[in-house]
């Protein structure tokens, strides 16, 4: 028990890392700084995996959660600060510096602190070249010790910890080439709209605990699951859907996806660690501890169901056309997070996390490898100028040749398994206008095989388009970037194993292992009499249907005509070759080229960084009218009755000086004074002479009493 | 040897008394006609330890000590003034002390 | 010692100011070390205070009481009469803090006229000391007003260009408040006179007949109060004073303007308005008033400093932002509420200070504080760029620093009393992003344009010790604000508790509670015996 009774040092480990280098960083040897920092992810990787063994026996198998509370965090600690809930009975305000262990937190820590280390270790050879070393790892350190955080709470408010934490950490990398302006916006932006995102977190939790009168996640599972609340309760529903904005910020869903893309201003080791593998995921990781009220909320859940399929759909789109292999892999990791929404909105929580688990490796190993072509490249991102990189970086090629079948869903290869298991509860789940939503899915399948393999034909197959000074320099990069590599592609072929489906014969082990934190939503559901949106771990033991084997093949065959499709297209594109959407519809081709047009629109309406002509609307424009309105308005009553004071006074003075004063006043003083003036000719103003005027009045008296 | 006699301390303070006022009167430095006060108040305080003596109680003595006293601090304070005079002005010439004039 | 700490921590900065009397004016150095020392020794005299406090945080009533309720001027009933709470505990040690913090800072700073500055500035610290002490109206009125005084002459002589309008407006709009006050606190006297026929100014006492005024006659003199504190919070639309007086004042002078002068007006509703007025505060009506208008000056400050252009300006109206979300809490008239406001009191003086200290550094170096002057700044000064982010941190409210504890319990007790108003708070949060987010891509991202940033040097060891407090107090509360909240405990259930008792019956969560006697009369019976 000694790994579970000191979980908390887990993310501590980072954190020290992280204090070392905020405090002696800019003194350290870069060896140094490798082994504070890199160590510290290690220590951590290790300790979580003696815990996550701890634990499994600790639980033996029922999933029983594991909770360590340090330290009360928020709160007296004495119960007699308290708060009223709905019913008008008093709660204790309270949140603990806790941490809760249970199958789904222990499946994130692994894989959090595993993919987190290679990504420290390839980093050290990407990153040996920058300025500011030490700031990259303190950084990346501190986003480990808050993302652990976020991962172990057994709270909303501790978890909001992480949930900020790792949002300053994405702010602080992203603009870590903060000379760069475009790197400081794109910071910004992240941090601003992740922001909004998380007003709808706090008020989300606020909503919770008003109505459940805790923050726990295990008496909010407990009420949740009483029974003692219906089916689509209002407040359970806001509740939800709150909470579902602060996923859609800090997962980047429409309508907060924005910011992702954006934040491949960032390092690559940023992208893959925080924009592809673990931060994004945070938000599906808070959907799926919270599905107990979820599953309340029907309501909540098809929106979350629909705004992950159009987030999917949407992003693809975008990314069919893009030429930065960053921004590609930014769009498709927008995409595959809206897969993993719609996983957990038709309730198959136990396919989304696998979705986010195996999507973690090769997402990492996809961002890891463009890093790797970026860094063959000398610095160079843009597909256009590259091509036939495979013999000259061919570790690179391999490993991410292997990523993109997994990605595409290659059989197989680890996102086969966990997106198909995503497509079939789709299909299984209400039926109905659910099966819109397969289709979305399916098509987004599709498109991502298209741009996928588009990116691997762009970089590695066709034609090289590199200038003759970049083609000189191509070298591959060294051991410490590609065993990282190597390892992850291991992963992302061997990670969808973990949860063969029984429809091929397997056992479905990973979704078993979650059971216990979803299977309680099938009783609910079934109580009520509805079929659908059973919890995956119920289902998957039952369904033996046909239908699952034509999915699977249809979703096979979508990737490989979007493979087929990418070939064709781009094996052989020489400069200035043809992008095939631009010759059959320019203006689509230009719609998508400009991603939609939705920053600028937001531009327009939201932040007001543009102007609708001559008006400035969002933020911006009422700030100015705020400021206007201060300035003129209310500063301008205080000083206009400031000025209607000094017109009044300027009269009083006036009548003062010459009607009171003059009349009243100075009148008989100018009488006095001119009675006066004889007398004031007896001053001399000289002591001596009223010394002696006295001593002659003194004689004059003494004579006067003498003489009588 | 004639016995010195309460007559004799008046006559002295009043030679004293005299002496004081005409200096006061008739010196132009201030200096001087501050140490004139003095003697004035000193030609006091010889009439009263006299008439003390006379009497044969001690109320005359406790007077002129404080009368000493007094002038001690009538010292201290015309000196201050006429020091922060002299800066101002630079003269201790009792004449062109007349900023009272009016 | 136990007995006099209260006068002895309100009276060393004022005996420090004494003693710099007697040295010489043309001995600058000699000058700042002795105001140094005295503001240190203010500082390490209050510090005792914490563990005396620390052990008797759960007693009821006020605590280290000295004096009685008319040693002073008995023909009037007023008397030299101190006494803490857990809430004037804190505020307490917030001044004394940053008192030393701000006199350290204006070391360089202040050039001319050294000697009156440090004078001026240890006067002014006992006066806010004595605001927080007194248990005597009359004496409160004394400080309050007594304080007025060195802050109009810090603005006007060590101020900016336009020093005298800000300094004058300064004046005139709290001392119109502070009128409006002593009507009202002349009405609690002689309507306690009425009832107990005794004349007296002890705000114990008054606590005992002040809500038994009746309903229509206590909403003026809840109002006359209410003007009286909001212009000091400063509420909106009464906030017109702060942004200009902030703006001309010397760093130093708007530290302690922010960090404990405004305080005073919130203080003011948690001290006198709450258990005062609970029929009127209590009142639906009056209620959403006062919330609306916290609500308006939490989102419209933050809209208003995301457009400004002046660096100490667009901190000036995050205040305003900030001191709306502490007259919620308090309005909000729970337990959460009114602990995260006084936290958040707290907190609003360390980041804020902390963002006047920064602003005056630069402007320090450089003369202007003007944000399109900057750019760059963390090339040249990495040091101060990474304190400035620490604190612009802790200011919009990030988890593990102080900002996110205070104002995560104001928002739960928003949100328990009535779920809109936090709700319309929150956009508050990110706006305060937004501002301060902004602010620091332009003056410290980018690459250096202006040349006259080039040779900019980086914090002297002096100005790294006027934020180290701050940073610590930011973490401690931060991460461990437990024995903030104990402290906070007693006497804010004691107030929530006088509220629900005495609160008005039409307001149906306390329709039961009303005494059925007629209270008039059951007080005149105990003071006759």
């Amino acid at each position: 028990m000694f790994f579970l009774n000191h979980i908390y040092l887990i993310p501590l480990f980072p954190a020290f890392g992280a204090a070392i280098m905020f405090f002696f960083g800019r003194k350290l040897q870069k060896t140094t700084v490798d082994a504070v920092c890199v160590g510290a992810i290690v220590v951590a990787f290790l300790f979580a995996c003696f815990t996550a063994v701890e634990y499994t026996h600790f639980a033996h198998g029922t999933g029983q959660p594991f909770e360590k509370i340090v330290y009360t965090w928020l709160g007296s600690g004495d119960g007699h600060l308290n708060f009223t809930k709905r019913d008008g009975t008093l709660a204790s305000f309270n949140a603990d510096a806790g941490f809760l262990l249970d199958p789904l937190s222990s499946i994130w820590l692994l894989f959090v602190t595993g993919v987190g280390m290679l990504i420290h270790i390839y980093s050290t050879g990407y990153m040996a070249h920058e300025g500011g070393y030490y700031r990259f790892f303190g950084y990346m350190n501190l986003f480990m010790f808050s993302m652990l955080t976020l991962i172990l709470a057994n709270n909303y408010i501790l978890l909001f910890v992480g949930w900020e934490g790792v949002g300053l950490c994405s702010y602080l990398l992203i603009g870590f080439y903060f000379h760069r302006n475009s790197a400081s916006t794109a910071a910004n932006k992240a941090f601003i709209v992740n922001r909004i995102g998380d007003a709808g977190f706090i008020l989300g939790a606020l909503t919770l605990s008003w109505y459940l009168g805790s923050f726990r996640f295990a008496d909010i599972n407990t009420l949740a699951r009483s029974g003692h609340f219906a089916i689509g309760d209002p407040v359970l529903t806001a509740a939800a859907l709150l909470l579902f904005v602060g996923a859609c910020g800090k997962s980047a869903q429409i309508p907060l996806y924005i910011w992702l893309p954006d934040a491949m201003e960032g390092p690559t080791p940023v992208s893959a660690l925080i924009h592809a593998a673990t931060m994004v995921t945070a938000g599906v990781y808070m959907v799926a501890r919270s599905n107990a009220v979820f599953i309340l909320a029907p309501t909540a859940m098809k929106t979350v169901a629909i705004v992950g399929a159009l987030t999917a759909v949407f992003a693809a789109s975008i990314g069919l056309v893009q030429n930065d292999i960053k921004r590609v892999l930014a769009y498709s990791t927008v995409s595959q997070l809206g897969y993993m929404f719609l996983a957990l909105g038709v309730g198959a929580f136990a396919a989304g996390v696998f979705h986010v688990f195996t999507h973690a490796f090769f997402k990492a190993l996809l961002f890891l490898g463009s890093g790797s072509v970026i860094h063959a490249m000398s610095g160079e991102q843009d597909m256009r100028n590259m091509g036939d990189l495979r013999r000259r970086i061919p570790t690179t090629h391999w490993t991410m040749f292997v990523a993109t079948l997994a990605i595409a869903g290659i059989f197989p290869f680890a996102g086969f398994f966990s997106k198909d298991e995503i497509l079939w509860q789709t299909w299984a789940s209400e039926g109905g206008a659910y099966r819109i939503l397969w289709f979305v899915g399916y098509a987004t399948a599709l498109m991502t095989a298209f741009y996928m393999f588009r990116l691997m034909y762009l970089t590695f197959y066709s034609p090289s388009r590199m200038s003759h000074e970049v083609e000189h320099h191509v070298h591959e990069s060294p051991k410490s970037m590609t065993v990282p590599l190597v390892i992850l592609a291991i992963c992302s072929i061997g990670a969808g194993w973990l949860s063969w489906p029984h429809s091929l014969g397997g056992s479905a082990n990973f979704e078993k292992f979650l059971e216990p934190v979803f299977a309680h939503e099938a009783v609910v559901l079934q109580e009520e009499g509805k079929s659908g949106q059973l919890a995956a771990g119920k289902k998957e033991a039952e369904h033996t249907d046909k239908t699952e084997y034509v999915l699977m093949f249809l979703s096979l065959a979508a990737a490989g005509v979007g493979w087929g499709m990418a070939r064709s297209a781009y094996l052989t594109a020489r400069k200035d070759y043809p992008e095939p959407i631009a010759q059959k519809s320019p203006r689509l081709f230009n719609v998508l080229y400009n991603k939609w047009f939705v920053d600028e629109g937001y531009d327009y309406i939201f932040t007001g960084r543009r102007k609708l002509g001559e008006v400035r609307l969002g933020a911006m424009g009422a700030g100015e009218a705020a400021s206007w309105f201060d300035a003129k308005v209310i500063d301008g009553v205080v000083n206009d009755v400031g000025w209607v004071a000094r017109a009044v006074a300027t009269l009083s003075t006036w009548s003062d000086k010459w009607i009171i004063d003059g009349l009243g006043v100075n009148g008989p003083a100018i009488l006095a004074r001119m009675i006066s003036y004889p007398a004031r000719l007896l001053e001399w103003g000289l002591v001596q002479w009223y010394a002696l005027v006295m001593v002659a009045g003194l004689l004059g008296f003494g004579v006067y009493y003498v003489w009588k | 040897m004639v016995p010195i006699t309460t007559i004799h301390y008046l006559v002295v303070a009043a030679a004293l008394f005299v002496l004081g006022v005409i200096g006061v009167l008739t010196r132009r430095n201030v200096v001087v006609i501050l140490m004139s006060i003095e003697l004035i108040l000193n030609a006091v305080n010889l009439n009263l330890v006299a008439f003390s003596r006379m009497w044969g109680n001690l109320h005359g003595q406790v007077f002129s000590i404080f009368i000493t006293v007094d002038a001690a601090a009538e010292a201290a304070a015309g000196l201050g003034i006429l020091i922060a005079f002299f800066r101002n002005k630079e003269t201790v010439n009792v004449d062109e002390i007349d900023l009272l004039k009016w | 010692m136990q007995n006099h700490i209260l006068s002895i921590i309100l009276f060393a900065p004022l005996f420090g100011a004494i003693f710099l009397l007697f040295v010489p004016k043309e001995n600058k150095n000699a000058i700042r070390w002795v105001a140094n020392i005295f503001a240190l020794g203010g500082f390490l005299i209050s510090i005792p205070l914490v563990p005396m406090f620390w052990a008797q945080r759960y007693e009821p009533g006020f605590k280290f009481l000295e004096g009685t309720s008319n040693n002073w001027i008995p023909s009037i009933g007023a008397g030299y009469n101190l006494g803490i709470d857990g809430i004037s505990f804190l505020l307490i040690m917030l001044t004394t803090l940053l008192g030393w913090i701000s006199i350290l800072s204006s070391w360089t700073a202040i050039e001319n006229r050294v000697k009156e500055y440090y004078v001026w500035f240890l006067v002014l610290q006992t006066g806010m000391l004595g605001v927080f002490m007194a248990l005597d109206f009359f004496l409160f009125f004394v400080f309050w007003e007594a304080m007025l005084v060195p802050m109009y002459l810090l603005i006007g002589i060590w101020g900016g260009p336009r020093k005298l309008y800000a300094a004058i407006k300064f004046f005139l709009y709290t001392l119109l408040g502070s009128i409006l006050m002593l009507l009202g606190i002349l009405f609690l006297y002689f309507h306690h006179h009425t009832l107990t026929n005794v004349f007296t100014f002890s705000i114990p006492e008054l606590y005992k007949t002040a809500p038994l005024i009746p309903f229509n006659i206590a909403i003026w003199l809840f109002v006359a109060f209410f003007i009286g504190f909001a212009i000091k919070v400063p509420m909106f639309p009464f906030h017109t004073w702060l942004p200009d007086a902030h703006v001309e004042a010397p760093t130093a002078g708007s530290v302690i303007l922010a960090g404990v002068l405004l305080k005073m007006g919130t203080y003011g509703f948690v001290r006198f308005s709450l258990p005062f007025f609970p029929g009127v505060v209590s009142h639906p009506k009056v209620q959403s008033w006062v919330i609306a208008l916290s609500l308006i000056g939490i989102i419209y400050g933050a809209l208003v400093s995301l457009m400004q252009k002046d660096m100490k300006k667009l901190v000036a109206y995050s205040s305003v932002s900030h001191l709306g979300f502490c007259t919620l809490g308090i309005f909000a008239l729970n337990s959460a509420g009114l602990t995260g406001s006084v936290l958040q009191q707290v907190n609003h003086g360390i980041s804020t200070g902390a963002l006047f200290l920064i602003v005056g550094i630069l402007y320090e170096r450089r003369h202007t504080r003007d944000i399109a002057e900057y750019g760059g700044i963390s090339t040249v000064m990495p040091l101060y760029a990474t304190i400035t982010m620490i604190m612009f941190l802790s200011s919009m409210g990030l988890p593990l620093l102080n900002g996110f504890v205070g104002e995560f319990t104001i928002l739960q007790g928003a949100f328990t009393a009535n779920w809109k108003w936090a709700a319309w708070a929150a956009p508050g949060v990110v706006l305060a992003a937004a501002y301060l987010l902004w602010l620091y891509q332009r003056v410290f991202f980018g690459t250096v344009t202006n040349p006259k940033n080039e040779k900019l040097h980086d914090l002297t060891p002096r100005e790294i010790l006027t934020f180290v407090p701050l940073i610590i107090m930011a973490l401690w509360i931060g991460l461990y604000p437990k024995p903030f909240f104990q402290i906070l405990e007693q006497p804010v259930n004691q107030i929530v508790q006088t509220i629900h008792d005495n609160s008005n019956p039409n307001s149906p969560a306390n329709a039961n509670v009303r005494p059925t006697a007629d209270p008039h009369k059951s007080i005149v019976a105990k003071a006759s015996n």
